[in-house]
């Protein structure tokens, strides 16, 4: 049942792993762009963006994944019909599963990559950025030959633990209706009845892919520190 | 927006944070013990043990918490030995379901990060514990327990607030706590932003207090990190 084929449900499964890889990726795009947003609101002199970095960082690490979900694809479907009425469409349009739930999951993930980019910069030290500025690099110099490779590498570590976190939250985004690894095995635990042998085919599928990315992480902390003395806490 | 709304809102939502803290209290409790059992095994000299122990502890940190949920749910049920035990009353709850699935996978975590407070114990610590004749029990309870839970506590009370926000799936197994109550308000209303606020604000201040109590916790459990008093407070 769970081979290839016609009645099989393992090609199913491995297309619906692969669609939880894309989401993934995806969100965790949305979620580095939003993140290296938020991180530099909450790093900037300005009162008022720390503020709302602040308060975003607290609200969508503090609310269930789930409601997150919730507000994005009822909210945003909402959203699209009033757009679709606007401009002249008469009835409901609800937003792409697929669009809602990459943009709620990285919506989350951007919350997490906010506080590692920031923990990466403050890892920066000081007197890296004082050389720089004494040696007349200017804003965009500094960055990009200083500031940005060095948050890079030590964001490296924290990424990959927000990615593990946005594989295990993209299996809410089912509750969209969307066909990933979770919403398969649900479906075809549900047509043949065999629940616990497609939640536990699913289950490994998840695993494959928590373990196996967590092992391209430690490889690309490994060749991003390669330069570095390996002194303090690296095995 | 709509205050007299969102005050019905509120109420509706408030009505079902009993059973909010119902699923987090028993898991939390129930999750911990257990997350002292595995942790045990994690650290015995036993390899059989120390194996299954991080087996569990890969299962259960690698898969999403949904997917256990499901399994345990709607999986026990099709095996005919569990549906004829003593056992099946309980497990045909989705409550009981969803308690037993949140507390083994918060389990899975917290014994990692009991097992990072353990290593964090000093070694000479527990040299100068053994050379005074301490051993077994006594060594637990006076020397790695106290200082192991102390390295312990701040990254459990992460894993605390994570258990919070982890109780709303269990919604979907049929659990009428806030989030399912919020899902439901959204579907019959399509005010997604006013319930979200709602439910939003209950889930941010349970977390605060949370986070305050165990902030508290560790200042009452860690005197010693803290500065001494400028004037020698007079011993009686």
């Amino acid at each position: 049942m769970i081979g290839f084929g016609p009645t099989g449900w393992g090609g199913l499964l491995l297309v619906a792993a692969l669609m939880t890889l894309c989401v993934t990726a995806v969100a965790l795009l949305i979620g580095a762009i939003l993140g290296s947003l938020v991180a530099w609101a909450k790093l900037s002199g300005s009162r008022i963006l720390r503020t709302i970095g602040g308060t975003y960082t607290t609200v969508f690490r503090g609310v269930p994944e789930l409601l997150i979900i919730y507000l994005v694809y009822f909210g945003g479907s909402s959203a699209v019909t009033a757009i679709g009425t606007a401009m002249g469409y008469e009835g409901f349009l609800g937003l792409p599963s697929f669009a809602a739930g990459a943009l709620a999951v990285g919506i989350i993930s951007g919350a997490y990559q906010a506080e590692v980019f920031r923990g990466a910069y403050l890892a920066i030290p000081k007197g890296e950025l004082e050389a720089a500025q004494a040696i007349g690099m200017n804003r965009s110099l500094r960055f990009r030959r200083i500031i940005g490779p060095q948050v890079f590498r030590f964001a490296i570590p924290g990424i990959g633990n927000v990615w593990q976190l946005s594989l295990k939250d993209s299996a809410l985004v089912s509750v969209t209706g969307l066909a990933d690894l979770m919403r398969t095995s649900q479906v075809a635990a549900g047509s043949t009845r065999q629940h616990f042998l497609f939640f536990i085919v699913g289950g490994c599928l998840y695993l494959i892919l928590t373990s196996f990315s967590d092992r391209i992480f430690t490889s690309a902390e490994k060749r991003a520190n390669r330069s570095m003395p390996t002194s303090l806490g690296q095995a | 927006m709509d205050i007299d709304f969102m005050i019905s809102t509120m109420k509706t939502l408030l009505a079902a944070l009993p059973m909010t803290l119902a699923l987090f209290a028993l898991s939390v409790f129930f999750g911990g013990i257990l997350a002292l059992v595995i942790v045990w095994m994690r650290v015995s000299g036993n390899a059989a043990a120390r194996n299954f122990a991080k087996g569990y502890i890969f299962i259960f940190r690698g898969s999403p918490l949904l997917i256990q949920m499901f399994l345990i749910f709607y999986g026990l049920g099709q095996f005919g030995f569990i549906r004829y035990s003593f056992l099946w009353p309980a497990l045909r709850e989705p409550f009981v379901c969803a308690v037993l699935s949140l507390a083994l996978c918060t389990a899975g975590y917290s014994a990692e990060i009991f097992r990072f407070g353990l290593r964090a114990i000093p070694a000479k610590e527990i040299e100068a514990a053994r050379s005074i004749g301490m051993s077994g029990f006594l060594l637990t309870r006076r020397i790695l327990a106290p200082i192991a839970f102390r390295h312990a506590l701040p990254a459990y009370s992460t894993e605390v607030v994570m258990m919070v926000k982890s109780t709303a799936l269990a919604s979907l197994v049929t659990v009428w706590e806030v989030t399912g109550v919020a899902q439901r308000l959204i579907a019959q209303t399509y005010r997604t932003m006013e319930v979200f606020l709602c439910a939003a604000i209950i889930y941010l201040l349970l977390n605060f207090l949370i986070l305050q109590a165990m902030s508290l916790l560790e200042y009452k459990l860690t005197p010693h990190r803290r500065a001494a008093p400028l004037f020698p407070v007079p011993q009686r």
